[in-house]
């Protein structure tokens, strides 16, 4: 009976809480109010994982006001029992509650780890559109290498597509992070990550760098606009059509650091200007200044 | 040539209205505290008793005087981030500059780590672990006394740093290539790597310190198993220390290479590789972190037995949990980047090995209420401390679970979540321990006890602002804001970082509470003060001998036949006359003053402050400096003084504490 009450409190106290946490944030973008299948899956986990320990942190937390307040000096009814400090079984029971509560959690992270993995592509019926990402001093470059054009702190990309990103930077380290969609990675000079996600719903989400990397930081957020997949066609095809090009003095110009840069979309880009990027690990305060082999040089 | 290398009278950064309040404060403070001594007559004190001392009392005192200085550094930083991220919503900027903004956040992260966590941790080991252990001093008291000053010497760096020049822009973690000269060409990064390599080789000598006290100096008849749980817990983290602060040197070293002489080990041009900078500053900061709790959980295994007047439950399950954390804490780096894109593989089983760490911690938790349970608890301000530490620190453990599971810190890496959970588990483990253990061996220290109200209202004013600070960073990290921001334009973020100043605001008052609670503790000191030596109805042997201890601690080394030595003793004598006037003194040999300590922090500050600002050859009178005073030691005359055993006696008997060990 004791027991069961105590099932029931645990769980109305689980229920309250995570009521309570969607209420307070899943009205406000964030990443419990996931707008994809991998931010969804990882809010599942969170939930998961969340559940499965307060199952054992809620019942700790009380137990151990309980216990304190009742054998509390002036607590004549409690029993004094100063050579109690061994037990077997207590301590079979005290090693295996947070073992047990460990090999659950262990699996979910383990299993998880494998089934979110960045690198994993999505499953899809839809192809997948290709996405290079460079992040800069202090503003994001896309690169769609399919459709030829590019965009500055801005990323456009269809409904219902798996989207395959392959990011690196041109200096300092960033954290590419887009909270309703899923996962970040972080995006290293001279090293190309990837992480694959999908957008569910059309809409308007935050990208933001999460990683602190220098005094423009702060302002190191874009704009994903999540479109349906005729509107992105037609999207793209404007931006084919009017604009600057990003060529290599536009490029040097556009590395230089600066901050709050308003979006940008070029209509063409240089060819094979991510992996000149990925290759040549370039000076950002001197532009001009390239530590890449000749031949690539050449075609930047 | 300039003889004065990178330095002219434009690294004081005059324009800045903030800057120059805070340095025009702190010089005013340092000119006041220096002018009260001078006026007082005080200088000789200081310099016999106090700077040149090799006690390892004095010496935990003064770790613990300049962290609780630090805390109000590094509060100060705090309550300026959080006002900041208060105001700076939509358009507004804000009071700080991004260049200010990200100073503060390095210098609040960097200071309360190093500078305030540390030294106090170090301060209670040094005064606590001997006087437990039942012997008269540290295994090597000068060196001890260096490895104080030259943490002093990290200490002065830092916030030389504040008037002279800059502190780093580059998170307290300063991973490269942000740190790296190209992008950040200031002497900021300088200072910081100065001021860690000079107070890390300090910490490093003390973790060599205790290890050799703890295994090799212990009261005769104290064999491992009757080791009281916080010398076990210090055992365990001087071991980190004296493994781990190596990698964060070499580490430093080679960031410094890349600097000064264009090294290309973290560059990322020329071959170098950002990332095992990454990778090995975890490797140290990983087993950092059990280093500072280990310590508080060995605090609070003392104390929860004590007031709850039974012996600590399960207590060879403690030593074998502190003891696997001790080794798993190496294995768990990863965690800290998860989302560098290792493999699936790598990522789940660096999740896996961090959830097992929670197994022992779990293990610790249940045997605290094992001790509880069947007590007779008594609510001191120590056990306070402690009963909220068990509640927020499971919170804390919780979180850091749930971030160790990798998809779900896809998500939650660098955001408010994780700097909420892990000022959860440092404020809510190491600096409640820390309170708990200056509430509890104060009277021990100075022979009188901390006022009970005024340490209530601070523990109360620190566990609810603890909870208004820092829940709703929780929400806020769900709610994706990242950290360090100096601005942002979500305006739903607001409200929450309202709550989290406010918050702070209530912490403040927790250590206003404190500093209060030490000026009436000190005033009405004849109310408070402890003649019997135990005032707690102790356990371990530090609570037989008097209060304050003589500079020998014990007349007469005690026997140990028992765990928890001295309660031992106490039941045995129970009812029985006490053999006061027996014992046999014989004259002891106590370690003899030195001043090296001082003077050689002096010359480590000298290099320090010439290595930044590139002055070469003042650098090199600095070395040279250095290792004259080590010289000078070495050739010293006079290694001992000799406490003939009158005067022990005489101390015995003007202070009958002592039941005969």
């Amino acid at each position: 009976m004791k027991r069961q009450m105590k099932r029931i409190t645990d769980r109305a106290a689980l229920t309250i809480v995570l009521i309570g946490v969607t209420a307070l944030c899943g009205c406000t973008e964030g990443v419990l109010d996931p707008k994809g299948p991998i931010a969804a899956a990882e809010r599942q986990i969170l939930f998961n994982s969340l559940g499965i320990m307060l199952a054992i942190v809620i019942p700790t937390i009380l137990a151990t006001i309980g216990v304190a307040v009742w054998f509390r000096a002036s607590n004549k009814r409690a029993r004094y029992r100063p050579d109690f400090d061994y037990s077997g079984r207590l301590e079979l029971l005290v090693w295996a509650i947070p073992a047990m509560t460990v090999l659950l959690v262990g699996g979910v992270a383990w299993i998880g780890a494998h089934e979110l993995d960045p690198r994993k592509p999505i499953v899809s019926t839809e192809k997948p559109l290709n996405v290079e990402v460079v992040s800069l001093d202090w503003k994001w470059l896309f690169i769609y290498p399919d459709q030829g054009i590019a965009t500055v702190n801005q990323l456009t990309i269809p409904v219902g597509t798996p989207v395959n990103f392959e990011l690196t930077s041109t200096g300092v380290m960033n954290s590419f992070f887009i909270p309703q969609l899923g996962s970040q990675i972080y995006t290293m000079a001279g090293m190309v990550t990837r992480v694959h996600l999908q957008a569910d719903q059309p809409g308007i989400y935050r990208g933001l760098s999460s990683q602190y990397s220098g005094s423009g930081f702060a302002d190191m957020r874009f704009s994903v606009n999540v479109v349906s997949a005729d509107n992105f066609a037609l999207w793209a095809n404007a931006a084919r059509s009017n604009g600057p090009v990003l060529d290599a003095p536009t490029y040097a110009e556009l590395v230089k650091p600066s901050s709050a840069v308003a979006p940008i979309i070029y209509r063409a880009v240089a060819p094979d200007l991510f992996n000149n990027i990925v290759n040549c690990v370039m000076q950002p305060l001197v532009p001009s200044q390239f530590t890449c082999p000749a031949s690539q040089k050449a075609e930047l | 040539m300039n003889w004065l290398g990178k330095l002219n009278l434009s690294a004081i950064p005059l324009d800045q209205p903030i800057i120059m309040g805070a340095t025009a404060f702190m010089v005013l403070f340092v000119v006041f505290i220096l002018g009260w001594i001078t006026l007082k007559g005080y200088w000789a004190y200081l310099w016999n008793e106090w700077l040149t001392s090799i006690d390892h009392k004095r010496i935990g005192v003064m770790y613990v005087v300049l962290a609780l200085l630090m805390l109000l550094r590094g509060s100060t930083d705090a309550i300026m981030m959080r006002a900041q991220q208060a105001l700076a919503a939509g358009a507004a900027q804000g009071y700080l500059p991004p260049e200010h903004f990200d100073q503060v956040f390095s210098a609040h992260g960097t200071i309360m780590i190093f500078f305030m966590a540390m030294p106090f941790i170090i301060g209670v080991m040094n005064f606590v672990v001997p006087l437990q252990l039942g012997v008269r001093d540290m295994a090597f008291p000068t060196l001890n006394s260096v490895a104080l000053w030259l943490t002093a010497s990290g200490i002065l760096l830092t916030n030389i740093s504040l008037a002279v020049g800059e502190f780093a822009h580059t998170g307290w973690v300063a991973y490269p290539p942000l740190s790296e000269l190209q992008f950040s060409p200031g002497v900021g990064v300088d200072y910081y790597l100065w001021a860690l390599q000079i107070s890390g080789i300090g910490t490093l000598m003390t973790g060599i310190n205790f290890v050799t006290t703890i295994l090799k100096m212990r009261a005769p008849g104290m064999g491992y198993m009757r080791m009281p749980v916080f010398c076990w817990t210090a055992l365990a983290s001087n071991l980190l220390i004296v493994a781990a602060f190596p990698i964060l040197t070499a580490t430093f070293a080679m960031l410094l290479l890349d600097r000064y002489l264009g090294f290309h080990f973290f560059s990322v041009d020329g071959g170098g590789n950002p990332m095992m900078y990454v990778n090995l500053f975890w490797s140290w900061g990983h087993p950092e972190v059990y280093i500072l709790v280990l310590p508080a959980f060995g605090i609070f295994s003392e104390v929860v037995s004590t007031f709850s007047g039974k012996p600590l439950f399960g207590y060879r399950s403690m030593v074998a949990a502190t003891m696997a954390i001790c080794v798993l804490s190496f294995v768990v780096w990863l965690h800290h980047f998860f989302t560098m894109g290792a493999s699936a593989n790598v990522n789940g089983f660096f999740g896996v090995m961090t959830m097992i760490i929670a197994v022992p911690t779990g293990v610790k938790i249940f045997n605290w209420l094992f001790t509880m349970y069947g007590g007779r608890v008594r609510f001191t301000v120590p056990i306070l401390w402690s009963i909220g530490f068990i509640v927020t620190f499971v919170i804390g453990g919780m979180t850091g679970v749930l971030l160790a599971v990798p998809p779900a810190d896809f998500q939650l890496h660098n955001s408010l979540f994780l700097v909420a959970h892990f000022h959860n588990v440092i404020i809510g483990g190491v600096v409640f321990g820390l309170m708990a253990g200056y509430n509890y061996w104060f009277p021990k220290v100075f022979g009188f006890r901390l006022d009970e109200g005024w340490g209530r209202a601070s523990f109360w004013c620190w566990f609810i602002g603890f909870y208004l600070a820092f829940i709703p960073l929780y929400v806020l990290g769900l709610m994706g804001m990242t950290r360090r921001m100096q601005h942002y334009d979500n305006v739903a973020w607001q409200p929450w970082l309202w709550v989290a100043a406010a918050g702070a605001a209530v912490i403040l008052a927790g250590i206003i509470c404190q500093i209060v609670q030490l000026i009436v503790s000190i005033r009405e000191r004849e109310r408070l003060r402890d003649t019997t030596g135990d005032p707690w109805n102790g356990r371990t042997l530090e609570w037989s001998t008097s209060s304050p201890p003589p500079a020998w601690n014990f007349a007469v080394l005690p026997h140990v036949t028992a765990r928890d030595a001295f309660w031992d003793t106490k039941q045995h004598a129970r009812g029985k006359p006490q053999p006061t006037q027996k014992r046999e003194y014989r004259s002891i040999e106590m370690p003899n003053k030195s001043p090296t300590g001082f003077i050689n922090a002096f010359f480590a500050v000298v290099i320090g402050f010439s290595m930044i600002w590139h002055i070469w050859w003042m650098a090199g009178l600095g070395v040279l400096g250095a290792l004259v005073t080590v010289l000078a030691f070495a050739f010293r005359s006079t290694e001992e003084i000799e406490i003939p055993a009158e005067q022990l006696a005489e101390f015995d008997r003007t202070h009958p504490v002592e039941i005969a060990v």
